[in-house]
């Protein structure tokens, strides 16, 4: 048996001082540029963000009026007589709601076939790759496309008929529609994302007592990730209130909603109009209408709401990451009318 | 003076066990369990056969995990399955509400019979809500107490919305916490997320969601492997209490729990079924070499 000895521990005592380490630089020099290089693109961004936000503001609040908010925009060559932007904002509105409202089901229902079920997976590999060509095709290529079919004879209850029989394809209802295709891949994919997240104890807990996959699907699932569901409803809105091309091609450049026929909503809906992004391009420069102090009042309700939805975003998430469960659950509230989730 | 020289011996693996003592006849096998510790239980008046294992055998992929194994599942009695990690004791647990299907590829062959009926010609949801399982996390659902347990009752009691509260409804769930002795800590407010609860509480929880479907067997998967001794106790009691009216199948790690809780025995070692008998047979007098071993704490 062989046996090693040990050095015997240092006797107790003063302790030795022992001479200061010599400075290193452990830093090569490419590194440091590199470093320096991210802070200044760090800094730089916040100042772009910071010099739109306030160049926004400043010119914003010197052209706003509140009374703006609620008058209709009017045909006039002079600034100060063409009026509010009330249809905007509720063109904007019927959009993000109308949109996010076709969007958030099917997203929901997509996200949780993806990963729940996920077969065959030669369709589930398919729906993903149609999800991401949807996720990062230009918004003006579908809108194009929308044109075409929303333009077809038999959805011509969609939108306005010209005295020939043909379909003029531009309404909020073909633009919401399209619009719901744009937000439709940041719900499947915060929904699938959450999905995923969930231990699987708790699908066995509910499988354990005698409850199909689509009811634990139902009633315990999709309950359980309603934050990211809101959250990603929330996000794909944000993406709906800020995109310009859709509205161009599918709502018409008329300033002002122009309902057709004489149901109260459906006529709305069928009709044409114009949102906040629509306003600011007409007014801006570039635009017919060149009244550009209307267009930076715009353009500063819009960018306030776009905030705040992003503030809404944050909101959510940072409620359900730290488990503040108040957040949470208020969250859950303010779906909780949704049929679906319950 | 001079400091202690420490010595180590270099030549021998510390990770092999020690030689172990010679385990005869004489030498009590029991090391790790304390007798004293099980309280005195009279026998169960009424012993019924529910289920059946005959002949099983499990496999993942090309892994036999449980290999021809036969075994009674008796209400009245609480049945332990013990072995070390890898035993297939889990897998088989699994087996009895067909919860192995859920993952791809096991297969089965062999025959588990439930009131004399073959389980696999019973439709799969009938099936789990009449043989059903507390699993070794605890895990309620994100919802109130009230609807956790209510959620195994829906489909018993029909289809109506289970938004509006019925008596009947009522009364299950009611009935369901009793039985879990968790009733007198939650009554105040049966409206709490549940996963409010303590660790110990939420397993009570669970223990009711499963008994709320009123099943003839129970299956417990360590059921208090993450719970402190204080909730394992209440657990333990509960489970003993529990076997007059439902069958009680536990997997446990822990030795000293199933001599606490367990009237029969069944001790796997990897895949197979090495030894069954009573409580006390098994602990006090095993007949097989690997049982001792096990139970005296040289492996596993």
């Amino acid at each position: 048996m062989s046996i090693v000895e040990l050095a015997p521990p240092a006797p107790p005592g003063p302790t030795i001082a022992r001479p200061p380490r010599e400075r290193t630089t452990s830093w090569p020099l490419a590194d440091r540029i590199g470093y320096w290089l991210c802070w200044m693109v760090g800094i730089g961004l916040c100042l772009i963000a910071t010099a739109v936000v306030l160049f926004m503001f400043v010119k914003g609040i010197s052209y706003l009026h509140l009374d703006m908010l609620v008058q209709s925009p009017a045909a006039s060559g002079i600034q100060s007589q063409s009026g509010g932007f009330w249809d905007p904002i509720e063109g904007t509105l019927i959009v993000a709601v109308l949109g996010t409202a076709i969007a958030a089901p099917l997203g929901v229902a997509l996200g949780a076939w993806l990963s729940e079920y996920g077969r065959p997976s030669w369709l589930a590999r398919m729906v993903e790759s149609a999800i991401e060509i949807i996720a990062g095709a230009p918004s003006v290529v579908l809108a194009l496309f929308g044109l075409i079919i929303f333009a077809q004879s038999f959805l011509g209850f969609l939108s306005q008929n010209a005295s020939n029989g043909a379909v003029y394809g531009r309404s909020f209802f073909a633009a919401s529609a399209v619009m719901a295709v744009l937000a439709l891949p940041l719900v499947v994919a915060s929904t699938r994302e959450a999905l995923e997240q969930l231990p699987d104890r708790l699908r066995e807990a509910s499988y354990a007592l005698g409850r199909t996959r689509a009811t634990t699907i139902r009633r315990v699932l999709l309950p359980a990730i309603r934050p990211s569901i809101a959250t990603g409803s929330v996000l794909g809105m944000g993406r709906i209130i800020g995109d310009t091309a859709i509205i161009r091609l599918l709502l018409g450049v008329s300033l002002t909603t122009q309902g057709v026929g004489h149901v109260p909503l459906i006529g709305v809906l069928r009709g044409t109009g114009a949102t906040l992004t629509s306003y600011v391009y007409e007014n801006s420069r570039a635009g017919e209408g060149d009244a550009p102090q209307k267009a930076y009042a715009a353009a500063f309700v819009l960018l306030m709401i776009v905030l705040a939805l992003n503030a809404l975003v944050t909101w959510l998430t940072s409620g359900r990451e730290r488990g503040g469960e108040r957040r949470a659950r208020l969250a859950g509230l303010r779906l909780s009318w949704v049929p679906w989730t319950r | 003076m001079p400091p202690p020289i420490r010595r180590i011996e270099i030549d021998r693996d510390p990770y092999i066990a020690p030689p172990r003592a010679a385990t005869n006849g004489a030498a009590p096998a029991n090391a790790a369990v304390d007798a004293r510790r099980r309280p005195a239980r009279a026998p169960s008046a009424r012993v019924l056969e529910r289920m059946r294992i005959e002949s099983l055998w499990l496999a993942y992929g090309e892994n036999w995990v449980v290999r021809d194994v036969s075994l009674p599942v008796r209400q009245g009695e609480v049945l332990a399955m013990i072995g070390a990690s890898g035993s297939g004791k889990t897998t088989l647990l699994r087996s009895l509400n067909r919860l192995t299907e859920v993952t791809a590829g096991a297969a089965r062959s062999g025959e588990i019979t439930l009131d004399g009926q073959d389980i696999h010609g019973l439709e799969v949801n009938e099936l789990r809500r009449r043989v059903t399982m507390v699993f070794q996390q605890p895990n309620p659902f994100p919802m109130s107490i009230f609807d956790n347990v209510a959620y195994a009752l829906v489909e018993r009691t029909g289809h109506g919305r289970r938004r509006r509260r019925s008596p009947e409804i009522e009364h299950a769930v009611v009935d369901a916490l009793r039985r879990a002795g968790l009733y007198d800590e939650v009554a105040a407010d049966l409206d709490r997320p549940a996963l409010r609860l303590s660790g110990g509480q939420q397993q009570r929880l669970c223990i009711a969601r499963a008994l709320a479907a009123d099943p003839e067997v129970l299956l417990l998967d360590e059921p208090c492997s993450a719970l402190d001794p204080i909730s394992t106790a209440t657990i333990e009691e509960l489970i003993v209490e529990l076997r007059e009216s439902v069958a009680i199948v536990i997997v446990t790690h822990n030795l000293q729990q199933a001599f606490r809780v367990a009237d029969h025995v069944a001790f796997m070692h990897l895949g197979e079924l090495v030894e069954y008998g009573s409580s006390e047979q098994v602990f006090d007098n095993p007949t097989k070499e690997r049982t001792r071993d096990y139970i005296s704490g040289a492996f596993g």
